[in-house]
């Protein structure tokens, strides 16, 4: 049995644990008063992050969950109104439209990256423990480093009509494919989810090579005495050792594309129409442009419920059987 | 064994009780917001001496105009007891953060204003009529100050009382490349909606560009869509829209010819192709460069076209159907208005009514606003050089004055029209993903929506 703590079996008991009131092992009275202080104690040290957690994470929570049952603009008198904003939520075809848009992205931020990911690291895995790794690490790992804001202007640029992406298909005789990528209804969204591609694979594979360096070199030892070749290998040695790995990068991307915000604000501002807005997007505009907080909260609500409906199943998936 | 859990867990749960217990009570449990203590202050009398106390007005103005800074050190200068703290915003930032900031106990005391319908009902802005008999404003042309009025509460707009002044009044209309004129054959600028088509023709089929206008973040193509939509029909009727009058609607005939117009000139590729990709900036760029024939803009770009394209820049008013109507343009002022929780609301209007009325400060707003300055109709406008795109624009804000042709911008209509209609709408029209029927439903029921709240 383990405590609501997952600590140490309770029972080995033969050092008494502090405080732990086991009758059958008499503890000395000091001993027990010093346990219990130092319980106390150890919250103590915690209580300074604790009160941060309550005032800027619990609390923000708690308000938002308010505000979203009533009608308010942010300044003036709140008008109570139930569940309305959540009706609107649900009901109001931009903001399908909009939360739609979100999942769209997942495939661009979270499946492409972790597919050329794992790719990459496989291709990479040898060379960075190799005297060039850190070159190749730090290369793979820019795009994390540079802000979202410089990285979205610097797209924006890169696939605007005169862009390095059109003079390239240009130069090959492609003239006749070449487009304003950001500005055009068919080709927006699938273009901002480019840049999140290239801002997440750097992640998913500085992850996965740091997993695959973990693998015992024996399995694969004994993978290819089984006759296995590298395609093989990477099926039945690489693939299931790094589950927990492949849960990171699937949790933290997956995030990233349904609570986006800078990209999109950067590159498009939600354009053409509301061909790219995203969830995060519309609730910073209802709040701020549109001052209907009320609204915006209940988006906000919404956007977090979904982003736990979709990494929950992600975190038992690849947690379940290692745990 | 399961008493040490269950215990350890109680003992948890007695700590984690009462912190909870204590966030929720933070958080107190009543409606969010609250009414706003109401300006007490209109009957109060207010002073027009600005004193030799030395104080600090705080200014919030807006990032890329540097008229307010100009003014302010120029004030500064002559009344060095007063010192200025400016902050600067873009414009869309000062829109969303206006609200807040005028809430907040260190509200500025000037301060550059978007739609003041809001502000006005949450009791923000503080009511400048007792300046206005004061100051003696009943001298300025009523007509310069009526977009600055409403009533009671913030119903309406163009009436009622004062609650800003403007750092110039600009106006829109068309610029032009000399030389890309010359080179199609025009001579004049065009006299009628019709000669103005016929030089896009000219203009496309020289391989030139139209037309130069962004339409990314905000809808640029509103520009010309509001011109034309000024002259289809009733200008009147688009102010009433824009003013929040009762029964006032954008589903009109004049607004459905200027989508149907919009759109056929977008087919016809009088815009850039890319327009949906190009943001202001991009599109200012572009046109200095020499890249379009035409570009929507206003008058606060002269004193810049004139440095970057010295000589080559024209501007006229956007004609009307036949060459007889009447002049009809997109003219504000640059808006200032002054907190109610402001601490120095007497030196803020001392300062509203010095920009109007100081020489100096009316050569510095032509000068570096490229707008007129404004203010008593018998002062006379700085004097500004020749040939220059300035002289023109400042002509044109005569004639319209002359022509009482000024109407607001329908971005400015309510709060969130723009984000939420306007653009989204504009950029999917020109793309030929809304028709023109649709578009003028989708901005009349977005202005629908934001009123009933």
């Amino acid at each position: 049995m383990t405590s609501a703590l997952g600590s140490v079996p309770a029972g080995s008991g033969t050092a008494p644990r502090p405080g732990g009131a086991d009758p059958q092992l008499p503890v000395r009275p000091h001993r027990k008063r010093w346990g219990r202080t130092a319980r106390w104690v150890g919250w103590l040290w915690v209580l300074p992050a604790l009160i941060m957690y309550g005032v800027f994470v619990l609390r923000p929570l708690v308000l938002t969950v308010q505000y979203s049952l009533y009608r308010w603009n942010g300044i003036g008198t709140a008008q109570w109104v139930g569940f309305d904003n959540y009706l609107t939520v649900f009901t109001d075809r931009d903001l399908l439209k909009i939360i739609t848009n979100a999942f769209v992205l997942i495939i661009f931020f979270s499946f492409i990256p972790v597919a050329l990911g794992l790719l990459v690291a496989s291709l990479v895995r040898r060379i960075t423990t190799g005297p060039g790794g850190t070159l190749v690490r730090t290369v793979l790992f820019l795009p994390q480093v540079i802000p979202l804001v410089a990285a979205g202007i610097a797209w924006s640029w890169v696939l605007s009509s005169n862009g390095l992406v059109n003079q390239l298909l240009r130069a090959v005789g492609l003239e006749r494919i070449t487009r304003p990528w950001l500005g055009e209804f068919s080709t927006a969204l699938p273009s901002v989810g480019v840049i999140g591609t290239w801002i997440m694979l750097g992640l998913c594979t500085i992850l996965l090579v740091t997993g695959m360096s973990k693998i015992d070199p024996s399995l694969y030892e004994a993978a290819r005495m089984d006759g296995a070749g590298p395609i093989r290998e990477f099926f039945a040695v690489t693939l299931p050792s790094l589950r927990q790995e492949i849960g990171v990068c699937l949790t933290v991307t997956v995030i990233a594309a349904l609570a986006s915000f800078d990209i999109v604000y950067i590159s498009t501002s939600g354009g053409p129409g509301i061909q790219t807005t995203v969830p995060g997007l519309e609730i910073y505009r209802l709040a701020f442009s549109q001052r209907q907080v009320g609204l915006a909260s209940a988006l906000g609500v919404v956007l977090m419920l979904l982003v736990l409906v979709c990494v929950l199943p992600i975190q038992r998936l690849t947690r379940g059987e290692k745990a | 064994m399961s008493e040490f859990s269950t215990r350890f867990t109680r003992r948890r749960l007695a700590l984690l009780v009462p912190m909870l217990a204590a966030g929720l009570t933070i958080t107190a449990c009543s409606a969010p917001g609250s009414e706003q203590p109401t300006s007490e202050d209109s009957g109060a009398p207010v002073s027009t001496e600005l004193g030799t106390d030395p104080i600090t007005l705080e200014m919030y103005a807006e990032t890329g105009f540097p008229l307010a800074k100009a003014l302010a050190d120029e004030f500064t200068k002559q009344h060095p007891n007063v010192k200025f703290n400016v902050r600067e915003d873009q414009f869309t930032v000062i829109v969303e953060n206006a609200p807040r900031v005028l809430a907040s106990d260190n509200a500025p005391d000037i301060i550059r204003l978007p739609t003041m319908v809001d502000l006005v009902k949450d009791g923000l802005l503080k009511n400048l009529d007792p300046y206005f008999d004061a100051h003696g404003w009943d001298k300025f042309p009523a007509s310069q100050l009526v977009q600055l009025r409403l009533t009671d509460g913030g119903a309406e707009r163009g009436s009622g009382s004062l609650y800003g002044m403007g750092l110039g009044y600009s106006v829109t209309g068309v610029f032009y490349n000399k030389k890309q004129a010359e080179q199609i054959g025009m001579t004049q600028p065009p006299a009628t909606i019709a000669e103005f088509e016929d030089l896009l023709v000219k203009a496309k089929a020289a391989n030139l560009l139209p037309i130069m206008q962004f339409n990314k973040n905000t809808a640029g193509i509103n520009f010309p869509y509001q011109a034309l939509q000024n002259q289809y029909g009733d200008a009147s009727q688009i102010a009433d829209w824009i003013f929040q009058k009762q029964g006032a609607t954008f589903d009109t005939p004049a607004s459905l010819k200027a989508a149907q117009t919009i759109e056929k000139w977008a087919k016809a590729g009088y815009f850039p192709k890319d327009a949906n990709a190009i943001d202001y900036t991009a599109m200012m760029g572009e046109f200095q460069k020499g890249n379009g024939l035409f570009m929507f803009n206003g008058d606060w770009e002269s004193a810049n076209l004139d440095k970057n394209m010295a000589g080559d820049v024209g501007f006229f008013l956007f004609p009307g159907e036949t060459a007889d109507a009447k002049h009809v343009a997109m003219s504000a002022p640059n808006t200032f208005g002054v907190g109610a929780r402001a601490k120095n609301p007497d030196a803020a209007a001392y300062f509203l009514n010095w920009v109007h009325t100081n020489d100096k400060a009316r050569e510095i707003s032509v000068n570096v606003g490229g707008s007129h300055p404004g203010g008593p109709a018998d002062l006379p406008l700085p004097p500004v050089a020749d040939g220059t795109v300035l002289a023109e624009t400042l002509k044109a804000s005569q004639q319209l004055g002359a022509d009482n042709g000024a109407v607001d911008f329908t971005a400015n209509a309510t709060g969130g029209i723009f984000a939420a209609a306007i653009t989204p709408e504009m950029q999917k029209l020109i793309a030929g993903q809304q028709t023109p029927e649709g578009y003028v439903k989708a901005v009349q029921a977005e202005y629908e929506k934001e009123l009933s709240r």
